[in-house]
């Protein structure tokens, strides 16, 4: 599969969101927040969404997690702010394909494709997830 | 003589592959590899003595019957107990289950206390919140010295008039020091304090003597002492394995019994092993004790003290490595690098072929006490080599940890 970045340039994708995420704090109020806890690991994280008119106007997460989930779930923020909701969607969708070495949009996932590598340490395939699947639970939740 | 180079041919898995590298294995303490022995025990079993146990009248099912005592008394000599003192549960937690359910429960009341420490594994913590519940009782938590060390001194301002029960790891899943049992034990049987030893990560490394000691009930696994999953051992002095009440009825277990509710249940340990036992697993587990024993279980312990102290120097001369447990006795070595994730550091020696765990090892009341969400846990075994902590000192040597992603 042709993909744009660099190794180097995915490492240090990662290592900038792990180091310095963007979107890690809890939000005060007007968010709706979702629970995810690993059950394998160390993971535990709350994921925030704050969804108007099927727009995501922010989403932001919190809590204790490796580089990455911490990384992964940093760029999925990013990603989805002032996406609709169906975009969202496609995008976690996508991800979960490239998680899971099937075919998928390069062009819908950014910085996110920084993960294609994941399969090769299979038990942190949920890292990687912690953070989309937490989001699609709260979309299911509080979108349509 | 001991040689390492020779007992790890009798190991299938350490022949292994994993990520390309060889298998280094350095998860001990969360269950062990088998000698060819046991597995060929095990095979045996289904391949040429398959019958059930009790009261068959066939040469088979005597056979099944035999080994069973059999087992039951080299496990009982392992550990300096008596053949009727050794009952067999699915595994260390079913054991300790098995006294806070049949034993607690039945004889703790409200107020009365159970003291455990900061250190224990969930195993070893869970069921007596449970035995809280029921009766009132109040679980409580003897502190750890400074170094994380379960001392006598805080055992002792610990027990009031109401404390009845101490439950304690012989030596702690995540910081691997050994408690003082005997003494321990000496100072509660003063008040006739009962004292459950979870001996999961001892009897496997250390000689366990329970009448020396003489700690009241102690738990224990296959599993982590080179035998099956799926069978462990809970000892009970034989007096209160009487007083004990079964945790599960059925086949096997009642003398006799009628409509009206009437049951008579048999003398322990038979009394708490309702329905079909773990048959392979109890062939399994009498090679594993004898292949324990061929080796020398004072030899064991003196070879992983050895690695142990080996392994530390070289973790020492690593700035960026903080030891949590520089001054345990036991093959557990905790860390961190620093900067580095416990979970990522675990997923690059994995990268290199490297087997340890990242967490909180089961046991999260601890984690307030180390002030880090995570560690890593190095547990070694007799099979365990100085070229393999070669390699993890090598690998965590390195800086780059995403190199797990990015190196083929």
């Amino acid at each position: 599969m042709p993909i744009s970045l660099t190794n180097d340039m995915m490492r240090q994708i990662i290592m900038d969101h792990y180091q310095n995420p963007i979107h890690k704090k809890t939000p005060k109020s007007g968010y709706t927040s979702i629970h995810s806890k690993s059950e394998n690991c160390i993971d535990d994280i709350h994921v925030y969404l704050k969804l108007e008119n099927k727009i995501v106007k922010d989403c932001l997460w919190d809590g204790i997690a490796c580089a990455i989930s911490t990384a992964s779930t940093d760029i999925m923020c990013e990603l989805v702010i002032n996406k609709s909701e169906k975009e969202a969607r496609y995008i976690i969708e996508q991800y979960f394909k490239m998680i899971h070495e099937e075919k998928f949009d390069e062009e819908a996932l950014g910085e996110a494709i920084a993960f294609i590598n994941t399969a090769k340490q299979a038990a942190r395939i949920k890292c990687a997830c912690i953070g989309y699947h937490a989001l699609e639970d709260l979309l299911n939740k509080h979108g349509k | 003589m001991f040689d390492v180079n020779n007992i790890r041919k009798d190991f299938p898995m350490l022949k292994q592959r994993m990520q390309k590298h060889p298998l280094v294995f350095l998860d001990n303490a969360s269950t062990t590899f088998k000698p060819k022995s046991v597995v060929d025990a095990i095979n045996n079993y289904y391949l040429k003595e398959t019958s059930n146990s009790h009261r068959g009248d066939y040469d088979l099912c005597f056979n099944a019957d035999q080994k069973l005592l059999e087992t039951r008394g080299v496990v009982a000599k392992f550990i300096n107990a008596k053949r009727e003192e050794i009952v067999f549960t699915s595994g260390a937690s079913m054991s300790i289950n098995l006294v806070a359910y049949g034993y607690a429960s039945k004889f703790l009341k409200k107020n009365d206390e159970i003291l455990l420490t900061e250190a224990e594994h969930a195993s070893n913590v869970l069921p007596w919140y449970k035995v809280s519940e029921l009766t009132g009782a109040k679980v409580k938590f003897i502190p750890l010295n400074k170094e994380g060390r379960l001392t006598l001194n805080n055992v002792k301002k610990s027990i009031n008039k109401n404390t009845k029960i101490i439950a304690i790891a012989e030596v702690s899943n995540v910081l691997g020091f050994i408690a003082p049992i005997k003494e321990i034990c000496k100072e509660a049987h003063k008040r006739n304090i009962i004292v459950v030893c979870d001996g999961a990560q001892s009897v496997p490394h250390r000689k366990t003597d329970v009448k020396d000691s003489d700690v009241d009930f102690l738990s224990f696994s296959s599993h982590k002492m080179c035998g099956p999953t799926g069978i462990g051992i809970l000892y009970g002095k034989f007096d209160l394995l009487k007083k004990m009440d079964p945790l599960m009825s059925g086949g096997g277990m009642n003398a006799k019994f009628d409509m009206c509710g009437d049951v008579e249940y048999l003398l322990p340990p038979v009394r708490f092993e309702a329905g079909t036992l773990n048959l392979a697993g109890v062939y399994g587990l009498k090679a594993a004790i004898e292949y324990i024993n061929k080796i020398g279980i004072e030899n064991i312990n003196k070879y992983e003290q050895q690695l142990r102290e080996y392994a530390i120097n070289k973790l020492k001369k690593n700035k960026d490595i903080i030891i949590y447990n520089e001054t345990a006795e036991s093959g557990i070595i905790t860390i961190n690098k620093k900067k580095v994730f416990a979970q990522d550091e675990a997923t690059f020696l994995n990268s290199q072929g490297i087997a340890v765990r990242s967490g909180q090892h089961c046991a999260k009341i601890l984690n307030d006490f180390l002030k880090t969400p995570a560690t890593i846990r190095i547990s070694i075994y007799f099979y365990n080599t100085k070229e393999e902590i070669d390699k993890l000192i090598e690998a965590l040597n390195k800086e780059d940890y995403l190199d797990a992603y990015f190196l083929n």
